[in-house]
């Protein structure tokens, strides 16, 4: 049987094209990569290479036809056994099946195949899996197991330290790398002790060269490596962040499960202390936007010791926003070393009835203060800890607010596509029949974050600006 | 840092051979057998009938987006790979049909990813650049242009990690070799002597922007020195230069650390389908196929010096010939994945 050349698509978008020249005639003798003829595109002529070999049988197509459809017969092409006896009768039949994007566009009025297809649409909707945050029960990992065993007061700095040194110490593919990890003990101390104990091998200094060491560590993790790799600040991550969305948050989809990139990266994140723009934004809603990823976003030391022990041994890739102002502050930190909090859980940090404040990493602190100043006021609020920000509690967010038909989110970051945008979307979609005032965001200003110390505090949430808030959506003001 | 060479020549060539052995025979030993280059022949034969194939499925609408082809450079990653152990790892760049086929990737697999199906390596959610086997030693497929570059590094780090003796092949474009995060890695790599070879496709085009037109030194093999890593210029077009070269440079950064190789090669084809190469003079690809083409050199060599004549390879064409529209038939059998799978592998499941 005569093999079939047919009008190739030279581009991801051509349909047809102009049939320009044939650069062979029947009768002559094709090998793979011969030039068979020119084809002109919308954007150029291309070259047809052979790929089967043979003689070539018929011209289909002639030279200077306009407007060939892709995958029409254009020629005939004689295999090595064949004769011109075999194009007798025969009839091109073009290409069979394939399932183009054409196929797909192509809007079918059959009925019984669209009811087919919407049936099918709707199961798959149902398959919607774990992080999907329009899923209020989908990130929902259980309770959080109630701990009543030892504690201690440490500082936050401490707690790391400590969880970092419990899964080192468990785990020998886990190690640590980053900029003045090492020698330094951490540029904010808070790898201090970790060299003594593992060594250089475990415990790296890094050049500063972030986008390089990010890609460096996902290439440790994609081979089976536990690192953790430390940013000195986030702000600096923004040269890597390309290893952290493209090589590592990515790679276990494109590659259909056979390999994924279980790192950590962590790091202080949000607003310094009078170091000015570059040195002072948070970064939640960047990495909390990738599928892919989990982010969290500790505050107490029971959430430091416990997301980062439980960031290490996951095995996907996780951003941990830490917060340089609160690594001095001290909590009471459990000592079990089997302790980890579950990843994907809030906490509610304190009970209340009247208005839900949402808040993560340092403004979990400035939502408690602005509770404590509503009390005085008669307004009880209930303070959602996020912890972590991808996968979004939303149950937890949703029940509360069943409760208390009114939301406020707090938050460092720029109010912009920020957290606080994400939890109204979701109110809307799964609780708006709860909502007795419009969801309300409290959030860093919408500018560079200034120097000058009294433009510094104005451009933060303040327990002031939260009640403020709050006031205003139980129409108390 | 101790143990690196600071001198300006070729440093790989001390008798370090700290993981060859006869165990595997064609891999490592020096001398490539008449087996080996019929193997070399059959290899590269596959890679090319399988971009030809992949090229011809892209006409008919079977493969969609972008897809590069390798033809041309077959010598690089044929030659490359005879000079590896089980257990050494390789990573490269988008145009990566060639570099997962010799690393023993099923090309019927690889095939039914460029179609988008369910039997894909990458479950028809990767497609042509992003594929990946663990058992294979092979890590991608990488789209973003300089990212391999650490990635590899990190692999080769992992090796030392282990101490599982273990090298990293990195390929990368000439092209890539602009980017800063390349250097970021040399650095690294070599403060920290990993295992690692750099090798350097340099086929002369970045898409349309030639060497010359956008590095302002052409030498890539000589970007290593300022981090006192050495390079070499070989000839990509010759598997068996390609494999002396390969070895030497293998033994290097199993013992030593990080070492550069630039393949001087060329691709036929355009940078992607839908380029159709006018920035370049027919003639040129022209005297590189008619002269150079790696296949016909090694072709050449087995029937002149290895008493194989036109038979004996036709059986060999015929064979690969076979492979590869097997394998373009399963690609086009084999069914596209199920919608459930859009949602699936975006984690892990703790
Ligand atoms: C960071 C980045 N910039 C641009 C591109 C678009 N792009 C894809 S391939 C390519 C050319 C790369 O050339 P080279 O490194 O020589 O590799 P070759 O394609 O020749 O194998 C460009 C610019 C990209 N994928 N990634
Ligand atoms: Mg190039």
């Amino acid at each position: 049987m005569p093999i079939e050349v047919l009008m190739p698509a030279l581009s991801p978008t051509m349909t047809e094209g102009n049939l320009a020249k044939w650069h062979k005639a029947e009768g002559d003798s094709v090998t793979s990569g011969d030039v068979l003829a020119e084809i002109e595109t919308d954007k150029a002529t291309m070259e047809v290479e052979a790929v089967d070999e043979g003689t070539m049988g018929k011209i289909l197509v002639s030279e200077g036809t306009e407007a060939v459809a892709v995958n029409t017969p254009i020629a005939l092409l004689l295999g090595e056994d064949e004769d011109k006896g075999a194009l007798d009768g025969y009839e091109a039949k073009g290409v069979g099946g394939g399932s183009t994007d054409k196929d797909k566009a192509e809007p079918k009025d059959d009925k019984g195949d669209k009811e087919e297809k919407q049936a099918k649409d709707e199961s798959t909707s149902e398959q919607k899996a774990p992080d999907g945050f329009a899923k209020p029960e989908a990130a929902d990992p259980g309770p959080e197991p109630d701990y009543d065993g030892e504690t201690h007061e440490i500082t936050i700095r401490e707690a790391l330290r400590d969880a970092m040194a419990e899964e080192m110490r468990a785990d020998d593919r886990v190690f640590l790398m980053g900029e003045e990890v090492a020698e330094y003990q951490g540029a904010y101390k808070v790898s201090q002790g970790l060299l003594d104990e593992f060594g250089p091998k475990r415990v790296i200094d890094t050049p500063i060269t972030e986008h390089g060491f990010a890609g460096l560590g996902v290439g440790a993790s994609m081979a089976g490596l536990r690192p953790i790799v430390e940013f000195m600040t986030w702000n600096f991550a923004m040269q890597a962040i390309d290893h952290i969305i493209n090589s590592a948050a990515k790679t276990l989809y494109m590659a259909g499960g056979e390999l994924g990139s279980p790192i950590v990266f962590r790091g202080p994140n949000g607003a310094a202390s009078r170091v000015a723009a570059q040195h002072s934004q948070c970064y939640a809603s960047w990495y909390a936007h990738c599928p892919g990823l989990k982010v969290v976003a500790p505050w107490s030391g029971m959430d430091a010791k416990g997301l980062l022990k439980a960031a290490i041994r996951d095995p996907n890739p996780i951003v941990v926003l830490e917060h340089e102002m609160l690594y001095g502050t001290k909590f009471e930190a459990p000592t079990d070393p089997d302790f980890v909090l579950p990843i994907g859980k809030a906490k509610i940090e304190r009970k209340g009835s009247d208005v839900t404040i949402t808040a993560f990493s340092r403004m979990v602190d400035v939502a408690l203060a602005a509770a404590e100043e509503l009390a005085s006021d008669g307004i009880e609020a209930e303070v959602i800890n996020l912890r972590t920000l991808r996968p979004l509690d939303t149950a937890t967010i949703i029940d509360s607010v069943k409760k208390t038909n009114r939301i406020v989110t707090v938050e460092e970051g720029w109010p912009y596509a920020g957290i606080g945008s994400e939890i109204a979307s979701v109110m809307m979609e799964a609780a708006f029949d709860w909502l007795d005032a419009p969801v309300t965001r409290v959030c860093g200003e919408d500018v560079p974050m200034p120097y000058a110390a009294n433009l510094e505090a104005l451009a933060l949430p303040t327990p002031e600006r939260v009640a403020k808030a709050v006031r205003s959506v139980s129409y108390a003001d | 840092m101790a143990g690196k060479s600071k001198s300006g020549g070729k440093s790989a060539s001390s008798g370090s051979k700290s993981k060859s052995s006869g165990a595997k025979s064609g891999k490592t030993g020096a001398k490539p057998s008449k087996d080996d280059l019929l193997q070399y022949y059959r290899d590269m034969l596959q890679i090319r009938r399988f971009e030809e194939k992949a090229g011809q499925l892209y006409g008919m609408g079977l493969i969609g987006g972008f897809c590069h082809l390798y033809i041309g450079q077959e010598a690089v990653v044929i030659g490359m790979q005879s000079c590896l152990e089980d257990g050494d790892s390789v990573i490269t760049t988008y145009r990566d049909h060639g570099h997962m086929l010799a690393t023993g990737m099923d090309p019927k697999g690889v095939m039914a990813e460029l179609t988008g199906r369910i039997d894909g390596y990458s479950k028809g959610k990767g497609g042509s650049m992003h594929m990946f086997s663990k058992d294979k030693g092979f890590y991608g497929g990488h789209g973003i242009v300089g990212a391999n570059v650490p990635l590899g590094t990190g692999l080769a780090f992992a090796h030392k990690y282990r101490e599982d003796g273990g090298v990293c092949l990195t390929y990368f474009g000439d092209g890539a070799a602009n980017q800063g995060q390349v250097y970021e890695a040399f650095n690294m790599a070599a403060l920290w002597d990993l295992p690692v070879v750099y090798v350097i496709e340099n086929n002369k085009y970045g898409m349309g922007t030639s060497v010359a037109r956008s590095s302002a030194t052409t030498d890539l093999h000589k970007r290593g020195a300022a981090h006192g890593i050495d390079g070499q210029k070989i000839d990509g077009m010759n598997v068996l230069k390609v494999r002396e070269a390969g070895i030497e440079a293998v033994a290097y950064a199993r013992e030593k650390g990080p070492i550069i190789l630039e393949m001087e090669t060329y691709r036929y084809r355009g940078h992607s389908m839908s380029d159709p190469a006018k920035y370049r003079s027919k003639e040129e690809v022209s005297k590189m196929r008619d002269e150079r083409d790696p296949i016909v050199q090694l072709r050449d060599i087995i029937l002149k010096e290895k008493g194989i004549d036109e038979d004996g390879l036709k059986e060999i064409d015929k064979e690969v010939r076979e492979i590869i529209n097997a394998a373009a038939e399963f690609a086009q059998e084999s069914p596209e994945p199920d919608p459930s799978e859009l949602y699936t592998d975006i984690l892990i499941e703790a």
